[in-house]
């Protein structure tokens, strides 16, 4: 809900915090995983991440989840998909060029990203997507410490 | 010299100059701009043709002014003839070009292989691109691949060129040899963001950057200035774009209908105060040259005269930029 996405980046501070204990928890989580299966969750946990991220971040499910390099705007709400920061056509006022009506998803990621005390890394260059990620969990790509190498070619 | 076999009636147009050390290309502009000169490129507006002539006539009406050429990529998501096919045409008659490549209508895969084309060709520069959106050209139904951002346009390339690799990581057996360039527009929202984006495309691979169309010389003094306090001119070199406007109802258009183009209504009142626009406009784009010139940081000017290639030459000419030496997109005797 584009509210909401607006809403979540008002609050990249607070958003971040979460993710960081997020991010911590499935690490630690990691064994249990295992034990359990990666391919056996693949799905149920897919399903939760799209109903969760979706809610906030209006998230596609890429499977290449970079909200804390992009200010808690998901790159992907970009028409263009840019993950790199805007385009040349962002309207007055900071309005989206092929949606006028949206802001421009770059726009809002950098002021998330100057509310975030690792915003920063808004400032390095994405890998371009790996298509055959899209529809897969990004949080069970971190669990596995896969996450840094996600994007590859 | 690269040895490759030429055609004695062409010549072999990458081979115009020899690669000097700490180059990255055989090509006129790097080679321009790196010995301190003020560059000066232009557009050349492609055709709806099938027709070579109609290239080499635009091309040779720019090229006693311009140090490259610019081969536009469907702009504005308009179906014209391809920057490879004009690429392909005025390399072949010796012009030095810069082939853009914009995101929108292609992969990966057909881009690194018009890469590979455009260096065997003969092309020194590159400009990567994001492409404007389809929903603003003639084919509003089309599909929007953007597979890459510039970005990962730019690294890609780099990698090509500097590591003899694809983005898979596969080799390749003779580099390109290209000078590559991104675009800017220092004139578009979030303005405070627009120089760490620059900062981004140099660490990807930018050598050379060509600014949308500039009307708003404060805007870009204050963008110019942080620029410098990054340092970022030091570590690429900066064109300006300008460009004549036919009038004060083309301005008009212009501003809602081209994407990221932003005219103060300052530019649009003279305009309208003007007996003759057309060459109001025309006088406009010289002062905005002369103004951009004397800016910090600033390296060359980009016409890009929108069905109006016949007054680059005069505007050129005006505004004084290219005092004190001889010049030739068309590279052929040219060392």
């Amino acid at each position: 809900m584009y509210a909401m996405r607006l809403f979540s980046v008002r609050q990249a501070r607070a958003m971040e915090a979460a993710y960081a204990a997020l991010e911590r928890a499935l690490l630690a989580l990691d064994p249990v995983f295992k034990r359990l299966g990666y391919s056996r969750l693949e799905r149920p946990v897919a399903a939760v991440e799209r109903i969760v991220k979706g809610f906030f971040f209006d998230c596609r499910m890429c499977g290449q989840c970079a909200l804390s390099a992009t200010g808690m705007s998901c790159p992907m709400n970009c028409p263009k998909s840019l993950r790199n920061g805007p385009c040349g056509g962002v309207r007055p006022g900071g309005f989206c060029e092929v949606k006028p009506a949206m802001r421009c998803v770059w726009v809002e990621a950098s002021e998330g990203s100057a509310r975030m005390p690792g915003g920063g890394t808004i400032a390095e260059a994405l890998p371009p997507l790996d298509h055959r990620h899209w529809g897969r969990s990004s949080w069970l790509a971190v669990a596995r410490g896969e996450h840094a190498k996600l994007g590859a070619p | 010299m690269t040895g490759a076999i030429v055609n004695p009636e062409i010549g072999d147009p990458s081979a115009a100059y020899s690669i000097l050390p700490g180059h990255s290309s055989g090509g006129r502009m790097e080679r321009l701009l790196r010995q301190g000169r003020f560059a000066v490129t232009a557009e050349l507006n492609p055709p709806d043709s099938a027709d070579p002539r109609e290239v080499y006539e635009r091309a040779l009406v720019l090229s006693e002014v311009v140090d490259a050429i610019n081969a536009t990529d469907a702009s504005g998501a308009n179906v014209h003839m391809s920057s490879v096919g004009i690429c392909s045409l005025l390399t072949r008659a010796g012009y030095a070009v810069v082939m853009q490549i914009s995101c929108r209508d292609r992969n990966r895969i057909a881009i690194q292989g018009d890469v590979l084309g455009a260096a065997a060709m003969g092309v020194a520069n590159i400009l990567c691109l994001t492409g404007d959106g389809v929903q603003v050209g003639d084919q509003p139904a089309a599909k929007p691949v953007f597979d890459l951002d510039s970005i990962a346009l730019l690294s890609t390339i780099r990698a090509m060129r500097d590591e003899g690799r694809f983005l898979s990581g596969r080799k390749l057996t003779t580099p390109p040899r290209v000078f590559i360039g991104a675009a800017e527009n220092p004139f578009a929202e979030p303005f405070d963001f627009r120089p760490t984006r620059l900062a981004k495309k140099i660490a990807a691979g930018a050598q050379f950057i060509q600014t949308q169309y500039c009307f708003d010389v404060p805007l870009l003094e204050r963008f110019m200035a942080r620029v410098r306090e990054l340092g970022l001119d030091k570590r690429c070199f900066i064109i300006v774009g300008v460009g004549p406007l036919a009038s004060a109802r083309a301005a008009r258009w212009m501003r809602a209908n081209v994407p990221g183009v932003h005219i103060p209504d300052a530019v649009i009142v003279r305009l309208e105060g003007a007996k003759n626009q057309k060459a109001e406009g025309k006088a406009v784009c010289i002062e905005t040259i002369q103004r951009v010139r004397a800016v910090a940081g600033v390296s060359g000017v980009h016409v890009m005269a929108y069905r109006q290639e016949e007054l680059v030459s005069e505007i050129i000419q005006a505004s004084g930029v290219l005092k004190g030496r001889a010049r030739a997109a068309k590279q052929r005797n040219a060392t």
